[in-house]
C-alpha cells in the first residue's frame, strides 16, 4: 500500500501563522506553487492577514487570530487550494529579468574550479553553462534582500562544503544543490564562491531598498576582472552594471 | 534636540514595535525585546505605545537634557538618578534643561527602556524607527549622539506597579509545524526539564542549557529551509535549544520544537544569564485566550498609572524640610 500524497500540506506556524507546503524538496513546480499561491492570498486581501511570504516550497501567511480565527484561515486556504492546480499555475505578473555582469573564477571567486570539478566539468564549460542559465528568485531570505536562485542543471547538484569559508564579500555568487545565492552582505558560507558581482541586493539608504522580488529572473553573464573594476568605479546606483527589463507574460 | 549622550552601554538601540511586511525580503521585524515595556512607558507619559524608546541591554548611560524633557523608565529595573539623586524606576520624571540622567546596570532582567515625552524622533525606515543590527539598519547609540524627541506636553511624577517578568519562570508554548519531528519521549523530556539561560544571548536569540542529553529531531540535518517566527525554539545540531528573538533570521534549516507565545516572549528575553526557564504546551485555543487577555491588560495600563509619592528615604536633604510647620498644638 502506498501512503496518500500528503501535499499540499497545511500546518500551523507558532501562534499566528499558517504554512502551505507543496513538497519536501525544492522543485520547479513546488516553488511555482508557493509563489502563485502567495500572490493569490495577497490578492484576496483577507481582513486580519498581516504578511505573507514564499519560501522554496511553501507559502506562509501570518495573521491576527483575534481578527481572523485559525479555523477561518484554514478553511479559506483549503478553499483556494481546491480551486486549481497550483503546481502548474502561472507565475505572478510584473516579474523582471536582471542580467548581471559576473566575474567567474580568478582570485575574486576562488572556488569556481572546485565547483566545476564537483560537477564533472572543465572550468570553461562550467562558466559557459552557469553564464547561460536563466534562474528564478526562488525565495529571499537569511539576510535582507538576499535571493536563492535556481534551479540550475542537475550537474550542479553539488553538496555544501563541510567547512565554512570564513568570509565572502557582498555581491558574491555562491553555488550548491543546483542553486545560487547572491550575497547581500559579507558573510561566512558553506556554499562555493564561483562568481563575483557588484550587484547590491539591499541598499537601506536608497529609495528602493530591495532590488529583487521572488519570481524575478536573473542571468549572470561572464565578464573580465578589468570590466568589473570599471563597473565598480561607476556603481553609485548599486546595480553593478546589470540591466533590467520586464518579463512579458 | 533633547538628550546628549555622555556615556552609553555597549548595546543601546532605538526600538519601537518593529517593522512588519518585509519577511518576503528576508528582513525580520526587529522591535523592542520587551514590547509591554513600550506600553508601560506610553501609559506613564500619556502617549501612544507606537513611539520609539531607547532599549538598554544590561547597562544604561549618562544623558544631559538640552531642553526640559519628560522621561519614563520601564523594563528591567536599573539604577537611576538625576543630578545624583536616586529616582524611581517604572515611573515618569521631568529632566530639566542641563540636568543629567544617569542610568546604571540592570538590577534584574536584561532590557531597560528610556522613554521620552513625544517619543524618540529618529528617521523612520520602512515604517519603523527600530534599529536592526544584523541587517545593518541603524547602529547602537554612541557617546556624542543627540537623541531627538517629538513635540510634547504633559505631566510627570507618575508610576506603575512593577511587573515580575525579569527573572525567568514558566513559558507557555504552542506546537509548530516541525514539532512532529520530535518523538513523544523527547517532547516529554523537554517539558519536564528545567533550563538555564546560557551565556550566548542577544537580540537574535538566546541559548538555553540543561543537564543530560540534547533534544534532537529525527533527520535533523535534512530539513528544507523554512520560515522562522520570533519565539521559535530552535534546536542546533547538538540539540541545544535557542529561543529566537526580534532580530532572528527569516528562514532556517534547524528544526524548531515549539514556539513561545508572544505574551510570554518578553519574560524569555528578560531572563538573565543563569536564570531558570521551563516550558508548558498549551493548545491554540488556550493560546488565543491567553494572548487576548494579555492585550487587554496592556490596554488597561493607562488606568493603572498612579501619582508618584516621594518616599522620605529618597529625599537627600530631609533635615532642611520644614516638617512640623502648620502643626497646631493640642493645648491651644
Amino acid at each position: 500500500m502506498t501512503p496518500a500524497d500528503p501535499f499540499p500540506l497545511v500546518r500551523t506556524v507558532g501562534f499566528d501563522g499558517i504554512l502551505v507546503t507543496y513538497a519536501d524538496t525544492m522543485t520547479e513546480p513546488s516553488n511555482r506553487a508557493a509563489l502563485a499561491f502567495r500572490a493569490e492570498v495577497e490578492r484576496q486581501q483577507w481582513k486580519g492577514v498581516i504578511e505573507t511570504s514564499a519560501s522554496l516550497a511553501s507559502t506562509y501567511i501570518r495573521f491576527d487570530p483575534q481578527l481572523l480565527p485559525h479555523s477561518d484561515v484554514e478553511s479559506r486556504v483549503h478553499g483556494l487550494l481546491a480551486q486549481q492546480d497550483w503546481y502548474s499555475a502561472p507565475l505572478p505578473s510584473g516579474r523582471k529579468l536582471w542580467r548581471v555582469p559576473t566575474v567567474y573564477g580568478t582570485d575574486l571567486a576562488p572556488q569556481l574550479e572546485e565547483a566545476a570539478a564537483a560537477a564533472g566539468l572543465s572550468p570553461a564549460e562550467a562558466i559557459q553553462r552557469l553564464g547561460q542559465s536563466r534562474v528564478r528568485v526562488l525565495t529571499i531570505g537569511f539576510a535582507p534582500g538576499q535571493p536563492y536562485l535556481g534551479p540550475l542543471g542537475p550537474e550542479f547538484n553539488i553538496p555544501r562544503l563541510q567547512e565554512l569559508t570564513p568570509m565572502v564579500p557582498e555581491g558574491a555568487l555562491v553555488l550548491a544543490i543546483s542553486q545560487f545565492v547572491l550575497f547581500s552582505g559579507p558573510t561566512p558560507t558553506g556554499w562555493r564562491h564561483v562568481g563575483q558581482t557588484a550587484f547590491r541586493c539591499f541598499q537601506p539608504d536608497s529609495d528602493q531598498s530591495f532590488a529583487l522580488n521572488p519570481g524575478d529572473e536573473m542571468q549572470f553573464e561572464p565578464i573580465s576582472k578589468e570590466q568589473l573594476e570599471h563597473i565598480k568605479a561607476n556603481n553609485a546606483d548599486g546595480t553593478g552594471g546589470a540591466t533590467c527589463k520586464e518579463i512579458a507574460e | 534636540m533633547s538628550l546628549v549622550v555622555h556615556r552609553i552601554g555597549p548595546a543601546c538601540t532605538v526600538q519601537d514595535q518593529g517593522r512588519s511586511g518585509y519577511l518576503d525580503q528576508g528582513l525580520s521585524r526587529s522591535g523592542a525585546a520587551d514590547i509591554p515595556a513600550l506600553h508601560e512607558g506610553a501609559a506613564l507619559l500619556g502617549q501612544s505605545p507606537s513611539h520609539a524608546a531607547l532599549e538598554m541591554a544590561g547597562m544604561g548611560g549618562e544623558f544631559e537634557a538640552t531642553q526640559n524633557t519628560r522621561v519614563a523608565l520601564t523594563g528591567a529595573p536599573m539604577q537611576a538618578s538625576i543630578d545624583g539623586s536616586p529616582i524611581a524606576w517604572n515611573a515618569s520624571h521631568l529632566l530639566e534643561q542641563g540636568q543629567r540622567l544617569v542610568i546604571g546596570a540592570t538590577l534584574q532582567g536584561n532590557y531597560g527602556y528610556l522613554h521620552l515625552g513625544g517619543g524618540i524622533n529618529t528617521k523612520v525606515f520602512l515604517g519603523s524607527r527600530s534599529t536592526h543590527l544584523t541587517a545593518k539598519i541603524g547602529r547602537p547609540v554612541q557617546v556624542g549622539d543627540t537623541i531627538p524627541k517629538g513635540t510634547d506636553t504633559g505631566e510627570t511624577g507618575m508610576k506603575l506597579r512593577p511587573d515580575e517578568r525579569f527573572s525567568g519562570g514558566l513559558l507557555r508554548v504552542v506546537q509548530s509545524f516541525q514539532t512532529g519531528l520530535f518523538d513523544d519521549t523527547t517532547l516529554d523530556r523537554f517539558t519536564s526539564t528545567e533550563f538555564k539561560r546560557g551565556a550566548r544571548a542577544n537580540r537574535m536569540g538566546m541559548q538555553l542549557e540543561s543537564e543530560g542529553e540534547g533534544f534532537a529531531a529525527k533527520g535533523q540535518l535534512n530539513i528544507l529551509s523554512e520560515v522562522i517566527t520570533p519565539g521559535d525554539i530552535q534546536m542546533t545540531g547538538t540539540g541545544n535549544p535557542f529561543i529566537l528573538l526580534p532580530e532572528c533570521q527569516t528562514t532556517g534549516g534547524y528544526p524548531r520544537i515549539a514556539t513561545v507565545l508572544p505574551c510570554d516572549l518578553p519574560r524569555a528575553a528578560q531572563t538573565p544569564a543563569g536564570g531558570t526557564l521551563r516550558f508548558e504546551f498549551v493548545t491554540l485555543e488556550e493560546a488565543v485566550a491567553l494572548q487576548s487577555a494579555c492585550r487587554a491588560e496592556l490596554a488597561r495600563l493607562p488606568n493603572r498609572v498612579e501619582a508618584l509619592v516621594r518616599d522620605p528615604h529618597d529625599i537627600p536633604d530631609l533635615l532642611s524640610y520644614q516638617l512640623i510647620g502648620g502643626v497646631i498644638s493640642a493645648t491651644d
